[in-house]
């Protein structure tokens, strides 16, 4: 699936998402110190570590998702381009329209397929009537190649696909309602290996138009669906840089003992 | 010391079928477990059977009322004497000028009955009737003067004695003493039955009727107070639900975890177990002294139910809304919803059966209190005219169900003690009858997947 000339064709040298300085406390607890990270526009970027070492709390940083925890305190500086996501004006749930989120455990409404998917354009007024909605539905169901399985059972509740389909489900309601930055959060962790490369590979074909950042346990997963990866370790962002070159050559002994199992 | 020697020898290895001494110890406290839990079980299942019969066997009795049918002639000469059929003068005629009518309506009965007496004269027919059977009458007169100079056949009640005679709670030992009824009466009884002339009947008057004064219980039903207690009821559903989920909502959605919420959480959670009975006095200093609403309302009676519902709903719906999966909130915010429109939207619904059920099951407990209804003039009042319409529903005096209940326990007749039982069918039946739609409202919402 990855596959290295094509990815150099398509990665672009736009910065979408620029964080700066940043740190994360929960209540007394520095979780994430010092971040820098460039993430750039219609590229797949990875973030890698070993469990507990702020990835996740860095990715729920970039659509402020970790305002819903109260002892959770952000700062430094996020960019979504050029603008401060954290400036007072901004008002999260319109950030959270243009950062989209796929979570870790399949979870789609108790809701009709349909619904689950026409849920986000609904409340964002994107469409005026049915046949807009309907037409909407079917372009994000078509992105989350979940259209062909579901055509048929739109009206049946989204709990009863198998997980896979739900975790398509949920990338579907996600690319409905048009982000410019896709943020998934172990998308697989749940899945098993078909469904995995399903997702995968929809993963990639979602780089043509969004900005992905990608969660993951998986280096393998890293390496197959990233141009980009971000090694997190203890809080710490310890090595960021070309998917190839990380696992190839990284440049910190931390990152290599990481990808050759040493640590984690 | 044992495990170095056993080490020594080789092991025989134990066969999968026989099991080794600590499995059977095992195996055997399991099962005296599950036998305590049957004996639990079955305990409270015998219990549930004895409370069961016992009100049933004692309460069915209320349900069902003696009745005498005779015809009475309306005597002009004694109810419109001037004859003239005017009405202000038909009205001046009390009941005590209907009763010698009907005692010899009574009397004619015997007679026609062939039933052989002591008693010579009509008047002595009174033990046999209700002190109610005249006022009957004459509210059907005054309803239709043209009925006098006419016989017409009344379904008149009979005295509580003789349907306690007839129900078995009075026997000939009993009223040895007892000045209201003679044996000879039970006689005449015996035989206007047999002749068909006294009959046990259903009484839907129990049902529907008004609280009658001590001394006539035949007549007394639950039909007024369990107006009272609906409208009651109301006002409970009125304000405690939408305060209650709306506190709830807020504390567990939206508040800051702080000093002063936690303070709140607590005190919600201590509410819930303070006795009705301060809510009662708290309802009689704060409605009655201060706000001077009217005594004994079901108005007044509502709010105080009110203030003791709420904790228990605002329990039981923060304890649904925390039930359903945060990964729910996650996917709504997630496509950017509001928090509020996470909550309305996707929270909410999924909580609905466990609010629901805490809502009901929170009325069910305020229809059957009594403690707080004490204090604010609810119990004791005798509850005779139903309300004329919904305000005065609300505002005039009544009483509740279980607080006529209590009320009927503690008079003296026993007839009222057998009304008693009969009013505790009805607030089950209606307890059991919220039960059940809690249980449908849950199953139709969780329906929804």
């Amino acid at each position: 699936m990855y596959d290295a000339a094509q990815s150099e064709r398509t990665v672009t040298q736009d910065v979408k998402i620029a964080a700066r300085d940043v740190q994360v406390y929960y209540g007394d607890n520095h979780a994430i110190k010092d971040v820098d990270v460039d993430i750039e526009d219609k590229t797949v970027t990875a973030f890698i570590g070993p469990s507990g070492c702020g990835k996740s709390t860095f990715l729920r940083c970039l659509n402020r998702m970790n305002d819903t925890i109260d002892i959770c305190r952000v700062t430094g500086q996020i960019q979504l381009d050029g603008e401060d996501i954290y400036d007072k004006r901004v008002d999260p749930v319109q950030l959270r329209a243009k950062v989209g989120m796929v979570f870790q455990k399949p979870n789609p409404f108790p809701k009709s397929i349909y619904d689950n998917v026409a849920y986000g354009p609904k409340i964002h007024g994107m469409a005026r009537n049915k046949a807009e909605l309907d037409d909407i539905v079917e372009r994000a169901l078509r992105r989350g190649a979940l259209w062909d399985e579901a055509k048929d059972r739109l009206n049946e509740p989204g709990t009863g696909l198998s997980g896979g389909q739900q975790q398509r489900l949920c990338i579907a309601r996600a690319v409905a309602t048009e982000p410019e930055v896709l943020l998934m959060d172990e998308p697989c962790s749940a899945l098993d290996p078909i469904a995995t490369a399903q997702v995968e590979e929809l993963i990639d074909e979602l780089r043509r138009d969004y900005s992905v950042v990608i969660v993951t346990h998986s280096m393998q997963q890293a390496a197959r669906v990233s141009q980009r990866t971000a090694f997190f370790h203890l809080g710490n962002l310890v090595e960021f840089g070309e998917t190839g070159k990380i696992f190839t050559n990284p440049e910190d002994p931390r990152t290599e003992s990481y990808i050759t199992g040493r640590i984690g | 010391m044992t495990d170095a020697t056993a080490s020594d020898a080789p092991r025989a290895r134990p066969s999968l079928t026989d099991a080794d001494a600590r499995t059977a110890r095992r195996n055997a406290a399991e099962k005296r477990f599950r036998l305590y839990g049957i004996a639990a079980i079955g305990a409270g299942l015998f219990f549930l059977v004895v409370l069961l019969s016992a009100i049933i066997w004692n309460g069915v009795g209320a349900f069902q009322q003696s009745f005498v049918t005779v015809s009475v002639y309306l005597d002009p000469a004694k109810l419109d004497k001037k004859g003239e059929r005017n009405i202000d003068d038909i009205r001046k005629v009390s009941t005590f000028g209907y009763n010698p009518l009907i005692q010899q309506a009574v009397f004619d009965a015997v007679s026609e009955a062939g039933i052989e007496t002591e008693y010579t004269k009509a008047k002595e027919m009174k033990a046999l009737l209700s002190a109610s059977a005249a006022a009957q009458v004459r509210d059907t007169v005054l309803a239709n003067p043209d009925l006098i100079g006419e016989t017409m056949e009344f379904r008149l009640l009979t005295s509580s004695r003789v349907d306690g005679y007839l129900k078995g709670r009075v026997t000939r030992d009993s009223i040895a003493r007892d000045k209201n009824i003679d044996a000879g009466h039970l006689d005449l009884v015996d035989g206007l039955q047999a002749a068909g002339v006294i009959k046990r009947e259903f009484n839907i008057d129990f049902i529907l009727g008004a609280d009658a004064s001590e001394s006539r219980p035949e007549q007394a039903g639950l039909g007024v107070s369990m107006l009272g207690s609906f409208f009651m009821m109301l006002v409970v559903l009125i304000l405690s639900l939408p305060i209650g989920v709306a506190a709830s909502i807020y504390l567990e959605e939206f508040a800051p975890k702080n000093r002063f919420t936690d303070l709140i959480e607590v005190n919600i959670s201590n509410l819930a177990a303070v006795p009705s009975i301060v809510f009662g006095i708290l309802g009689l200093a704060v409605f009655i002294q201060f706000a001077h609403l009217p005594q004994s309302a079901p108005l007044v009676g509502g709010l105080v139910l009110t203030l003791m519902t709420l904790p228990t709903i605002i329990i039981s719906t923060r304890a649904s809304l925390k039930a359903v999966p945060p990964s729910i909130r996650d996917a709504a915010l997630g496509v950017g919803a509001s928090k509020m429109q996470a909550v309305f939207h996707h929270v909410l619904p999924l909580a609905m059966p466990g609010i629901l059920t805490g809502t009901i099951i929170g009325l069910a407990q305020a229809l059957g209190e009594t403690a707080p209804l004490l204090l604010i003039g609810m119990v004791g009042y005798i509850a005779t005219n139903v309300p004329d319409g919904i305000a005065s529903g609300f505002l005039d005096p009544n009483s509740a169900m279980p607080a006529q209940i209590y009320e009927w326990a503690k008079r003296a007749d026993p007839a009222y003690y057998e009304r008693a039982w009969g009013g505790i069918i009805i607030l089950l039946v209606f307890l059991l009858a919220m039960n059940i739609i809690a249980v449908l409202l849950r199953r139709r919402f969780e329906r929804r997947w």
